[in-house]
């Protein structure tokens, strides 16, 4: 019976011991590597007096330094904490305030910025732990203690309030997220991963998780290298990777600068993409270039470990339309729950709400937030049994696949009618020579804000085709670049409290 | 080239990229940036880059992009 997602990792290494396990800029490791660093980070870091469930920021680049890290903290029975080394220093400050960290973990490179966030006897660096000989009793006995339902890791999100929150989420909800992935997937050692998504984003969790459990490859793609996605098609090529999971600006920055037409990479058999909407417009790009490959659209908060549903794609879609988000995973619960708390018919929009085994265990000490989100089941009054609002709203099409309506919080009421944001975004989106769309609704204009070449006249043109006059924008604002967040998603608060000065 | 001057004085708001000899070291282009940048160059230029031009040898300063440009424009 699996408890820890340290069982992934030693069962790989006694079956693959000298198959490398992850490779970067800089070199690889193999499985027999990858576990022994990990055993001397552990060891190293029991030494210097962590406790069980003590929190490790680990404050490291996009390297595979990073893997014997987090693997390293997990054996100490530690939570660890992916930090984003290239935040500025205040954002990391706010983060340090709310996890507390019994240490920092860091590397020489990284040093500098880390030495502003903790005490310096707090502060540690990996360099040091390398050289730590592994005490295999002393771990072995931290590990009978622990429960697949202590924490794995904290991914900080922003708020909306400003201040990250940590969600904290469990060895058994990674388990749970990895063993399914892989049995839908079909993922075994043949498997060769490129990792887009920086570490301190849930979205890199089933690289981590799906690699090591199957006994695949992991190739990790340097951030830089996506404004020329040439080059990382043609290391997908040159290094036959196989299956990828990445967020969709990536999949559509790949698309937008014609790099598909350029490199065959149809050695790829498994695209995998969640953390936004995938316009239609580049998924069909896709699709015509790489066309053998099952492609999967994964939704889900990091609040529910990566994923809660997912759509396989089975059919063609118009640039109209929008890929449905599909039906629940296994041991995931799924409500759609209207005004009134009551289960939505089909057709009827309401809020997704997700029950199981992926729930994060809530906000690092945070009560306020985790009990806002992290609420009772209005259906189940006689036991706990918590469940997640995603804010998100959703209905059930006619084929019983939910798809994505948008954000509860964009949903707006103009001239007596109910308007979703999202299906004037979706709208919008579809139009030539438009990249990005945001639509935000100030003073009682709806404003359309949009990245591409494309006029007013002929937005407008295009939207007169889809929407009806009432949710026709009233103000169209061409962008050179969407402001984002710190979490790289459009900035919706920005725009709507800047709409008069942008 | 006073048209290219003006599309990264808006990108680039305020850097000094004039004199920046790597755009990527210096942190200025993202990928978002690269989409935008390509999309506004080929508006503003009416040509098309093919994908096998962008690289990062083409985008690395204003030379760089300048003699881009250039080519496309004398290939026309």
């Amino acid at each position: 019976m699996l408890k820890s997602v340290l069982d992934y990792l030693e069962k790989s290494e006694s079956e693959f011991f000298d198959k490398t396990a992850v490779t970067d800029e800089n070199g690889s490791d193999t499985y027999g590597e990858l576990a022994d660093k990990a055993r001397c980070v552990g060891t190293f870091l029991l030494k210097k007096g962590l406790q069980d469930n003590d929190v490790v920021a680990v404050l490291l680049g996009k390297e595979r330094v990073a893997l014997p890290a987090f693997w390293g903290v997990t054996y100490a029975g530690g939570i660890y904490s992916p930090m984003d080394c290239h935040a500025p220093v205040e954002r990391l400050k706010l983060i340090i305030g709310t996890l507390k960290p019994a240490f920092v973990l860091t590397d020489m490179a990284n040093r500098e910025k880390a030495v502003e966030l903790i005490d310096s006897d707090r502060l540690l660096i990996l360099d040091e732990a390398w050289k730590e000989p592994e005490d295999k009793e002393k771990l072995m006995m931290v590990q009978r203690r622990r429960i697949d339902t202590d924490p794995l890791y904290i991914i900080c999100t922003s708020g909306s309030t400003g201040v990250p929150k940590g969600v904290v989420i469990s060895h058994r909800a990674v388990i749970d997220f990895t063993e399914e992935a892989s049995q839908e997937m079909a993922f075994s050692d043949r498997e060769v991963f490129a990792n887009q998504a920086p570490f301190y984003f849930d979205a890199s969790v089933p690289d981590l998780y799906c690699t090591i459990r199957n006994g695949a490859s992991l190739h990790i793609i340097p951030e830089g290298w996506f404004s020329f996605p040439i080059r990382v098609l043609e290391y997908i090529k040159e290094y036959n990777i196989n299956a990828i999971f990445w967020v969709p600006s990536a999949l559509i920055l790949t698309a937008n600068l014609r790099a598909l037409q350029e490199v065959d990479v149809t050695c790829l058999k498994k695209i995998m993409f969640c953390g936004e909407i995938m316009p239609v417009k580049q998924y069909n790009m896709w699709k015509k270039y790489v066309p053998n490959a099952k492609y999967v659209n994964y939704y889900g908060p990091s609040e529910t470990t990566y994923a809660s549903t997912y759509y396989v794609i089975d059919r063609e879609f118009r640039e109209d339309e929008t890929l449905p988000i599909g039906r629940a995973a296994v041991n995931t619960g799924v409500l759609i729950l209207n005004e009134e708390n009551r289960t939505c018919g089909t057709g009827e929009v309401g809020e997704l709400c997700i029950r199981g085994s992926g729930v994060a265990l809530g906000y690092y000490n945070n009560p306020e937030r985790t009990k806002e989100s992290f609420v009772q089941n209005p259906l189940s009054p006689f036991y706990r049994d918590i469940m997640y609002r995603t804010g998100d709203l959703v209905k059930l099409n006619a084929r019983g696949e939910i798809e994505y309506v948008g954000r509860k919080d964009f949903q707006i009421k103009h001239k007596g009618y109910r308007i979703e944001l999202g299906e004037i975004e979706a709208a919008a989106g579809s139009c030539r020579n438009i990249n990005r769309v945001c639509c935000v609704y100030s003073n009682g204009k709806i404003i359309l804000y949009y990245e591409g070449n494309a006029s007013k006249e002929n937005i407008q043109k295009c939207l007169e085709m889809k929407l009806p006059e009432y949710m026709m924008p009233q103000v169209f604002t061409a962008l050179k670049q969407m402001p984002l967040n710190a979490n790289g998603k459009i900035d919706r608060v920005y725009l709507a409290n800047h709409s008069q000065e942008i | 080239m006073d048209i290219l001057q003006k599309i990264l004085d808006e990108l680039f708001e305020g850097q000094d990229y004039e004199n920046c000899e790597n755009f990527m070291e210096a942190g200025l282009l993202d990928s978002m940036d690269m989409m935008d940048l390509v999309a506004e160059i080929e508006g503003a230029f009416a040509i098309e880059i093919s994908g096998r031009d962008i690289l990062p040898e083409n985008f690395v300063n204003l030379e760089a992009i300048e003699a881009l440009i250039q080519k496309y424009i004398e290939e026309k």
